[in-house]
């Protein structure tokens, strides 16, 4: 663990969660005993594969869904106990669409809006500001259901800021986008940072997480299993270079063959087709792991080099790749 | 951890609302969304209003009387007017059954099913149970619109040889149809909460049909005595657990001098479905969208 989380809340928390569990009926903890804080106007993610928990821990800091057990603090209101206050500091952009389609783009900003409380003025005032920021005015009476997913994802993230919220969740914000929108959804997430916005998005993405996030926390089985920025989550890796060996033949052999000759092998990995050595050190690494696996009779037909990457400490972290 | 701290107090950091602040202000956005929606679809809800009526008026008041055929025809003019003033009374309760059916049902088995549009709506800054009730205001007061445009054309709309003894008993009139309609909402509730849109079909063939047909539309419940077996007014018996014939006899007594149930069983009746379905509807509602 490279930070961990007391259970006082510091000055600047906008979330605190302590022992936050949640299991559905079934029996299996979505989400069990997690300890997480976030800070004023970092970007934070969750980051894991699908099934890991990530987007139940959104929905119960979002109240939608209730806690078994634990408690979450949301702008230090218990999100349990009132979550019509606590609803009032949180902006979320869900996975699907749910614009509403009986409005224009422009009549879903400002009825969102009214809905948190803001005056006919102080709406339509705050609608006709988003749309510019956005780049939608053009598009101001148009029906929602004629936007691209692109368009609607940021008329979702538009409408979300609306009300100001102290924090914005973005659960799986780049999923089914095509490259174009993912790209301009990235530079708004930038922007936001920029003007101190604290963000929870959830992602199985790693460059997504590597490139927006300020911290990280890698999750599987429902808990956290390493915390921190990208930085110190590649440094947990002890090794220096990745080594990934695509090869025909006995991997488990091949994944020996490697740990027992060559030097400084920290550990292997069997995946699709290919092995992946961690090794300590940078010299002649290259040399050395292809004439290790040649001489004891493979025939390698793929060889890949790279610097730890969060794929790398995920799969250190459980022994599985993170891509589905 | 040997020693487990006590959980800090939570601390307010950021300016909110009290929840009944924010949620009667939430609750107020909704509904003027919500009305705004309807303004927009005037062209859908008065068509979607006034077809059903109307046609049944016009078939059994207008076209039967004149071929020769009328309900009740075996009593002469005075007994196809006496169906007549039935029939209307019945009319306005059905048209507010259809509009807690159409207005809160159908929409909120779309908003479930595909458009998950409510998914949002639940995150405005309300208890969830208001969202859902907020929806049962709507369908009520989209009800009470709906008898207005209606009751007019029931009038109206009839052969010349028949005379409707209408005569507007206005305490029940102003306190029965805003009963009828929230309970029909209540209902509408219920069934959006239940059916999915797969079950649509089942949700008319099945449970809307029997309580358009036994809930007294077209006869009243007092006559139906004499429908027995074994000496047991079984009909009259079974068709008690229908909503839809206490507001029909209901919609009688403010609006015709024909004969009705008691107004000492229709209001605790109507007034007991309504919590019933208003907790049902409710609970199912908190079902669906938290978990």
């Amino acid at each position: 663990m490279v930070s961990s989380n007391g259970d006082t809340p510091a000055a600047a928390d906008v979330i605190h969660t302590s022992d936050l569990t949640k299991v559905y009926p079934g029996g299996v903890a979505a989400v069990d005993g997690m300890n997480l804080t976030v800070y004023q106007g970092e970007i934070f993610g969750l980051l894991g594969p699908n099934g890991a928990g990530k987007t139940t821990t959104a929905s119960m800091l979002t109240t939608r869904v209730i806690p078994t057990s634990g408690r979450a603090l949301v702008g230090g209101i218990d999100v349990v106990k009132q979550p019509a206050v606590a609803k009032q500091l949180i902006g979320v952009v869900p996975q699907t669409n749910t614009l509403d389609r009986s409005l224009t783009v422009w009549e879903n900003l400002y009825f969102h809006g009214r809905f948190f409380g803001m005056g006919a003025r102080r709406s339509r005032a705050a609608a006709d500001e988003l749309l510019v920021k956005f780049r939608l005015q053009e598009r101001a009476d148009a029906p929602v259901t004629a936007l691209s997913g692109g368009l609607a994802q940021r008329l979702m993230v538009a409408r979300a800021l609306l009300h100001e919220p102290a924090i914005l969740f973005l659960d799986e914000p780049t999923a089914g986008l095509d490259p174009q929108s993912r790209i301009g959804l990235w530079e708004i997430v930038g922007s936001l940072h920029e003007s101190g916005q604290t963000v929870v998005l959830t992602t199985h993405n790693m460059e997504e997480a590597d490139q927006l996030c300020d911290r990280i926390g890698i999750m599987d089985h429902g808990q956290i299993l390493a915390l921190g920025t990208s930085d110190e989550l590649k440094r947990l890796v002890a090794a220096d270079t990745i080594v990934t060996v695509t090869a025909d033949g006995d991997l488990e052999r091949l994944a020996q063959v490697l740990r027992d000759d060559v030097t400084d092998v920290d550990a292997t990995t069997i995946l699709d087709g290919m092995v992946q050595v961690a090794v300590r050190g940078t010299d002649r690494v290259l040399v050395r792991v292809i004439g290790a696996a040649e001489d004891a009779g493979f025939a390698v037909r793929d060889v890949q080099v790279a610097p730890p990457s969060l794929e790398t400490v995920f799969i250190d972290l459980t022994g599985k790749e993170l891509r589905d | 951890m040997a020693t487990k701290t006590a959980p800090p107090p939570p601390r307010q950091m950021y300016q909110t609302r009290s929840a009944v602040r924010s949620s009667r202000i939430a609750f107020g956005a909704l509904l003027l969304r919500d009305l705004v929606v309807l303004r927009k679809h005037l062209r859908e809800f008065i068509p979607r209003t006034i077809v059903q009526p109307l046609l049944l008026c016009f078939v059994f008041l207008y076209v039967f009387p004149t071929i020769g055929t009328g309900v009740g025809g075996r009593g002469g003019a005075a007994g196809e007017s006496a169906f007549a003033t039935t029939l209307v009374a019945g009319v306005v309760g059905l048209t507010i059954m259809f509009q807690g059916i159409q207005a809160v049902a159908l929409p909120m088995v779309q908003e479930f099913g595909y458009t998950k549009e409510i998914e949002d709506r639940v995150l405005a800054p309300l208890p969830v149970s208001l969202v859902a009730l907020e929806k049962v205001a709507f369908g009520a007061i989209q009800g009470m619109l709906a008898a207005c445009i209606v009751f007019p054309i029931a009038a109206v709309v009839h052969a010349r040889s028949i005379h409707i003894n209408l005569s507007v008993h206005w305490a029940v009139l102003v306190t029965l149809v805003p009963l009828a309609c929230v309970a029909c909402s209540a209902l509408g509730l219920t069934f959006g909460t239940i059916f999915d849109p797969r079950n649509v079909p089942l949700m008319f063939g099945i449970i809307i049909l029997p309580l358009t047909f036994l809930g007294g539309t077209y006869y009243a419940w007092t006559t139906l005595s004499p429908v027995t077996l074994w000496g047991v007014h079984w009909l009259q018996i079974l068709v008690l657990v229908n909503p839809l014939v206490y507001i029909n006899e209901g919609s009688r007594a403010a609006l015709t001098t024909s004969g009705h149930m008691t107004l000492w069983a229709v209001y605790p009746a109507l007034v007991a479905f309504t919590a019933f379905f208003l907790w049902l509807g409710t609970a199912n509602f908190r079902r669906r969208v938290i978990s």
